[in-house]
């Protein structure tokens, strides 16, 4: 490298910095007498750009005298400490799930909440995403569905949460379907935007369709769920939790009921996903992923086995929707935007696609790690923003991106390492 | 060789893209119990011709008609892609290899037995509870998988990612692949390339041993030693049109095929080309 490298690029940055920060920090907006007034800042612009001149120079500098070390290298390493991990993390984090009510205060059960229906609503995108290779930006469509259907049902019949779930999960199953067929052609960018503009048209009926769904006013006075019959309310009359086991009552009880009603959902999501993998059609999801040309010539109805990813996935959003509902007993189509989606997917995406464990590890990154430092205000937005630039240079493929067999001849087998594993094209 | 009956009758068949015509009038046919080789230079419509035997093209004229031993006929022209190779049982495998390359060796071979083993789940729904023939099913397609691996000599890298597998063995593995959806014919496009003359002679003696037991085999492949060897029956085809058709002797003693692809000098082949014009 010659000497002037370093120098040229440093230079550079400054001057991209010097674009961004001008107009940013250069030009301060504060209100005078005759309105608002523009204060220029030209000390604070030229700190900035120097900062950046001297630290880019630096960062090149390190790098020349280091040796430059194999592509990849470091991510191979930090891949074989998560895989290790990964024995005992499992455990530990169940174990952690299971008691953590019993010590935590009600805003950290509230948390937890929160966290197990992303958890949940990231191992259903997973099927969809990580499984099947199907990019779905509309996932959030399938928790409307899900959400509204259980509002409608238990307002319209009376029924309660526990017979009005396996109808959302159905009938967001069929609105995967739905989705499923006319999109089967479309591949990548272009499945993307359809998936996209799904989740928006879901959105967008919902608002407009006032009669059935209350519009934006949204549907109120959601049913709560039942614990066999046990209402979790303020009293202690017999037909309550409180009242049948003599207990002083607390809202504290319905919270940890919740709770266990998430984690129960969010497990079972998990148990078929883990026994899917291991059976003919959570295999040819993955072979699908892998190579649809070569599925098809071993007769392999790829139709069918792309709308069963996308109904597989959709049912389990649909249960994470009537949760949703059950749990807020409010609802309105402000709390599907498309914010949700993307947010599921980035847990999918960051977690690394199709690892069950990456999705757990996501969600307490993207969405506890935020809620957790509250108190940084808008610092934490920064650190998550620097958090996003770290993770690509280091971990690119997302955090647990090692692939475990579905079924192995016996010896044990190691894990495939992502550079072989595709990511699908649609 | 047995009597040999017809499998696959190829009756003008006809290919076009757009003003481009790939193939053009082609018929000929691939007998039961025999290796049938396509030749030809590149271009010639080779592949072509396996993209609508296997499925992937529709062609735009003539007719495929496969017959199994019981009688019962297909038309492949008319059949959606993968039901060709499930119910007419074609298989094939690609000149660019197509593996599940993030998977292993063991599960490429089970993904080929998909069909079969997804009627064993109910509907995947018992098989999620545990119940149901399954675990029977997956025995007996991890022994297929097994039986395969022995003679494609890959029993050892059976738990490694086929992606990780050296090219030679990656293209056997296409073979084992296709031969565990039980096929009545093999298509095998370029099986022979990259490989070097010890795979070859191995590739040779695999190949032979799926046609005895009763698979027979249509075959694209450049290298001429091997066509030479293996083939029963030769077609070759030129610009999308039949040059020629016959038994390796014949095929090697035809002047319009060797002024076309064996590699006569382009002075001679005008020499030839218009005494045995029709």
């Amino acid at each position: 490298m010659s000497q002037r490298a370093p120098l040229l690029d440093a230079f550079l940055s400054a001057l991209v910095a010097l674009g961004l920060f001008a107009p940013m920090v250069g030009l301060e907006t504060t209100v005078g007498v005759h309105g608002i007034v523009l204060v220029p800042r030209p000390l604070a612009v030229a700190a900035l750009v120097g900062a950046v001149f001297v630290l880019r120079l630096a960062v090149r500098l390190w790098q020349a005298r280091r040796p430059p070390a194999p592509a990849g290298a470091g991510a191979v390493r930090i891949g074989r400490a998560w895989a290790g991990m990964g024995r005992f993390l499992v455990p530990v984090l169940l174990a952690a799930a299971l008691l953590m009510p019993w010590v935590a205060s009600r805003a950290t059960i509230d948390l937890g909440v929160l966290l197990l229906t992303y958890v949940m609503l990231g191992w259903g995108l997973n099927i969809v995403v990580g499984l099947a290779g199907l990019l779905d930006l509309g996932y959030v469509a399938f928790y409307a569905v899900g959400a509204y259907a259980y509002a409608l049902i238990a307002e319209n019949t009376g029924l309660g949460f526990w017979s009005c779930l396996p109808a959302a999960g159905a009938l967001a199953a069929l609105w995967g379907i739905t989705l499923g067929f006319p999109v089967l052609r479309l591949r990548g960018d272009y499945l993307a935007i359809v998936t996209l503009a799904f989740g928006e048209i879901i959105r967008i009926v919902l608002l407009n369709w006032v009669s059935l769904t209350g519009g934006p006013n949204g549907i109120a006075g959601i049913p709560r769920p039942t614990l066999f019959g046990l209402r979790f309310t303020m009293t202690d009359d017999p037909g309550t939790f409180a009242g049948f086991f003599h207990l002083v009552p607390s809202p504290v009880q319905r919270q940890m009921f919740l709770y266990y009603i998430i984690l129960a959902l969010a497990l079972l999501t998990n148990w078929v996903t883990l026994r899917l993998r291991r059976q003919p059609l959570g295999r040819v999801w993955e072979a699908l992923r892998e190579d649809e040309i070569a599925c098809r010539s071993l007769g392999i109805n790829i139709t069918t086995t792309k709308l069963t990813a996308f109904a597989v996935g959709a049912c389990f959003g649909g249960f994470a929707g009537a949760f949703f509902a059950t749990r807020q007993g409010f609802i309105s189509p402000e709390s599907f935007t498309f914010m949700e989606s993307a947010t599921v997917l980035a847990i999918v995406v960051l977690g690394g696609m199709g690892s069950q464990l990456g999705v757990v590890l996501a969600t307490l990154i993207m969405i506890g790690a935020p809620e957790m430092f509250r108190a940084l205000a808008d610092y934490r937005m920064l650190i998550f923003g620097l958090a996003l630039v770290v993770m690509m240079v280091l971990r690119p493929r997302g955090l647990v991106t090692e692939r475990k067999p579905s079924v192995t001849l016996g010896r044990g087998a190691a894990a495939i390492p992502a550079a072989l594993i595709a990511e699908g094209h649609g | 060789m047995a009597a040999a009956e017809a499998l696959l009758e190829v009756r003008g068949l006809g290919m076009r893209f757009g003003g481009i015509v790939a193939l053009d009038d082609v018929s000929f046919t691939a007998r039961r119990g025999e290796i049938t080789a396509v030749i030809g230079p590149n271009g010639a419509g080779k592949t072509t011709a396996f993209n609508c035997i296997t499925g992937f093209y529709r062609p735009s004229a003539g007719s495929l008609q496969l017959t199994h031993a019981d009688g019962r006929g297909f038309a492949l022209a008319a059949m959606p892609g993968h039901l060709i190779a499930r119910r007419a049982r074609v298989a094939r495998t690609f000149q660019n290899i197509r593996l599940f390359a993030g998977m292993t060796v063991l599960e490429n071979l089970l993904v080929a037995q998909h069909v079969p083993l997804m009627a064993a789940t109910g509907l995947g729904v018992l098989a999620i509870l545990g119940l149901g023939r399954y675990r029977a099913a997956e025995r007996h397609a991890i022994a297929k998988a097994r039986l395969w691996l022995e003679r494609t000599d890959l029993l050892a890298r059976a738990d490694d990612p086929a992606g990780a597998l050296p090219y030679g063995a990656q293209r056997r593995l296409e073979i084992a692949r296709a031969m565990c959806t039980d096929p009545v014919l093999l298509c095998l496009d370029e099986p022979a390339a990259g490989l070097n003359p010890r795979e070859t002679a191995a590739l040779d003696a695999l190949l032979r041993g799926i046609r005895d037991e009763g698979c027979s085999l249509l075959l694209i492949e450049h290298d001429m030693g091997m066509v030479m060897r293996v083939s029963d029956h030769i077609i070759v085809l030129d610009h999308g049109r039949k040059l020629g058709d016959g038994t390796p002797a014949e095929i090697r003693a035809d002047p319009r095929v060797i002024a076309a692809y064996l590699g006569e000098d382009e002075e001679d082949a005008d020499h030839l080309a218009p005494a045995d014009a029709p």
